[in-house]
């Protein structure tokens, strides 16, 4: 197969040697890659840094959040409970914290508990009780919110102090010589780097892809199964906690603060490439898909789509985009 | 087949009975439902704020049953392309695009009943069609393509309508509310569509085919079956039993709002329903009566609720965690790897 394409790539035209370099590159990078350079059009002061850094900004929640459901989707699971787990970050924390500052940070380490919990017990019901993670994390979707709603009776209440939510809106003023680098873009590469180590540098990572593609075949050549699929689940709410607690700090309390996350992030994450029912994934271009719904919500943003068909150009992008990634992973199998 | 047990010689009672559950094919679940019907009676009975037990009160059971009609249409369909290891994510959107174009179509005029309820229809089958095509043909993950198609249309409809619009005439809600003797209208009409889809999926060549495309599609294909096709048909069953359901939530409600279809979280609720009714997400196993069993428990919890005066919230943790547990009852026995 390499023999003959290298040899009828002499004969090729420059043209046809960029377009097969073209396919072979994720298509979701050329994707963001797009939308950067048509969002730069429509809003030329876009890519000044101040500017940009606060888009990196808004989008970090999703980047992070899609890079932990990678865990979850190449493990061969769903995790439908994101959103959920986000909503009851921020109204949970609201309560406990109730503006008071001291309380900021075991308010923090609580939710990452129960984000721990949470994962636990998707895992355990995936791994122990054998419930499809699809219908196990939908149960949990329910309760997490469920939870959050009981405990706040339905309305947000509470504050959430100023150093609970300079996480999400605020910033290290004049680093790097900017106005202000603000605090997400900092967890954002914390994240990005630590969750591109741990998928694909360290031997957890190929025991999570192992397991996803084929589970059997994992638990025979000596792979932890119950541990690595349950940890991936652990991972995924933790992030969602990481990701609650940024929104939160950027747009304040409210019960829709995670609304519609889950299906957000697993279409970045397949946009991404990431397969879905396990077994191949890639932290970075996953996260490029996240980076590139954000664009696009900028783009539709930008020229003056009402939010209401904003949603339905977005069904739309979506679609085409897997569609073209499920045609051209065919075509190169 | 008694004979070849060997208990058979000398069969107890328990099982005999055993025995003939087994060969009876009543799907499991509705041993659940019988547990679970016993449970709510027992509970009510301790806990109930009334004084009078939920059996005995008709009114209650007929509510059970009218309450199960919008989540156990719409589920029907979703066992469809469940079966054939497809999903729809999309049918709570159809229900609010039908809920809303009804009311504002027919205007409150009774003339207008019919060709607005053959309108929707078509657009339901053409939804149906697009799903189908973008899962059957293109081969795009089904959560993908039917949740992209769902966000279209609520997009669309979102678009157009931000409240309820229009109403629908007196007479169309006859549908929801008129009864033939004691069995209202809208029961009779959820049994015969689980009985219309009990006998597609278990009496004609399509259902085999349907069962077949779930339980793999590569070897349904490479014994000639065109698979695609099969699961078009399956899309397109769905979204019409999302357009009979969205017609029977506006004819309850008199008139239709965006919101009605995802408020009532039609999309995962089917999929629990499904589920716990013991139709495989992986495909080719299980049945419409199975689902309906699944929805009967949530109508039964959801009226227990009710009677001991649960807080909302609460009920939605219950929900969720008796969807996982329903689900785990009959799951953790299996020695399968599951994702």
């Amino acid at each position: 197969m390499t023999q003959i394409t290298a040899n009828t790539a002499i004969e090729e035209s420059l043209g046809a040697r960029a377009w097969r370099w073209v396919r072979a590159v994720n298509p979701v990078y050329l994707i963001a890659l797009a939308l950067l350079v048509w969002v730069g059009i429509r809003n030329p002061v876009f890519f000044q840094p101040d500017n940009f850094l606060t888009f990196l900004q808004r989008a970090t929640p999703l980047m992070i959040l899609t890079a932990g459901q990678v865990f979850v989707l190449v493990s061969g699971g769903f995790d439908l409970s994101v959103g959920s787990v986000v909503t009851s970050t921020v109204i949970i924390g609201a309560i406990l914290a109730n503006n008071d500052p001291n309380a900021t940070w075991w308010v923090i380490l609580a939710l990452l508990l129960g984000g721990f919990i949470v994962g636990l017990v998707n895992g355990a019901v995936t791994t122990f009780l054998k419930v499809p993670s699809l219908i196990a994390t939908l149960g949990m979707l329910l309760i997490a919110k469920g939870i959050g709603l009981f405990w706040s009776g339905g309305a947000p209440r509470g504050y959430l102090p100023d150093n609970f939510r300079m996480w999400g809106r605020g910033g290290i003023e004049g680093l790097f010589g900017l106005q202000d680098f603000p605090y997400a873009v900092i967890v954002l590469v914390v994240f990005g780097v630590g969750y591109w180590l741990l998928l694909h540098r360290l031997n957890y990572g190929r025991q999570l892809l192992a397991l996803g593609d084929n589970p059997r075949a994992a638990r025979l050549s000596g792979v932890n199964v119950n541990l690595v699929r349950i940890s991936a689940f652990v991972i995924c709410s933790m992030t969602a906690v990481v990701a609650g607690v940024l929104l939160g700090g950027r747009g304040g309390v409210s019960i829709e603060a995670g609304t519609g996350l889950e299906m957000q992030s697993i279409a970045a994450a397949v946009l991404g490439g990431t397969m879905l029912l396990g077994g191949r994934g890639s932290i970075p271009a996953a996260m490029t898909g996240a980076l590139a719904l954000e664009l696009l919500f900028t783009l539709l943003n930008l020229m003056g789509l009402p939010k209401p068909l904003r949603d339905a150009v977005q069904g739309l992008i979506i679609i085409g985009a897997v569609a073209y990634t499920a045609y051209s992973t065919r075509r190169t199998r | 087949m008694t004979a070849i047990t060997p208990t058979a010689s000398s069969p107890s009672l328990l099982a005999r009975a055993r025995a003939w559950l087994r060969d009876s094919q009543i799907p499991p679940v509705y041993g659940i439902l019988v547990i679970i019907f016993i449970a709510a009676i027992l509970l009510d009975a301790v806990f109930g704020i009334d004084d009078q037990l939920f059996i005995f009160n008709q009114t209650i059971l007929t509510n059970i049953l009218v309450r199960s009609v919008a989540l156990g249409i719409v589920a029907v369909g979703q066992t469809f392309v469940m079966l054939g290891a497809s999903i729809d994510l999309s049918v709570a959107y159809m229900i609010s695009v039908t809920a809303v174009g009804a009311s504002y179509l027919m205007a409150g005029d009774p003339g207008r009943v019919w060709w607005t309820v053959l309108v929707l229809f078509g657009v339901g089958l053409l939804v149906g069609l697009v799903n189908g095509l973008l899962v059957g043909r293109l081969k795009i993950n089904a959560l993908i393509a039917t949740l992209g198609i769902g966000l279209i249309l609520r997009g669309l409809l979102n678009a157009t309508f931000e409240n309820f619009a229009g109403s629908v005439p007196a007479s169309f809600q006859s549908f929801a509310y008129d009864t033939i003797g004691p069995l209202p209208i809208s029961v009779l009409v959820l049994f015969l569509v689980v009985l219309a889809g009990w006998f597609v999926l278990r009496r004609t060549k399509y259902g085999a085919h349907l069962y077949a495309v779930g339980g793999s599609e590569e070897v349904a294909r490479l014994s000639g079956l065109r698979t695609g096709r099969v699961l078009v048909v399956a899309h397109m069953i769905c979204s019409a039993t999302a357009v009979l359901t969205g017609l029977f939530v506006v004819s309850r409600l008199r008139a239709g709002a965006p919101w009605v279809g995802t408020d009532g979280l039609y999309d995962l609720e089917s999929i629990a329903a499904t589920v716990i009714g013991g139709t495989a997400l992986s495909g080719g196993k299980g049945g419409v009566w199975g689902t309906l069993a699944g929805v009967l428990i949530f109508s039964i919890l959801d009226t227990m609720f009710n009677q001991i005066g649960i807080d909302a919230y609460m009920k939605q943790i219950l929900r969720g965690a008796i969807i996982i547990l329903a689900v785990g009852f009959y799951t953790f026995r299996s020695r399968a790897e599951q994702g």
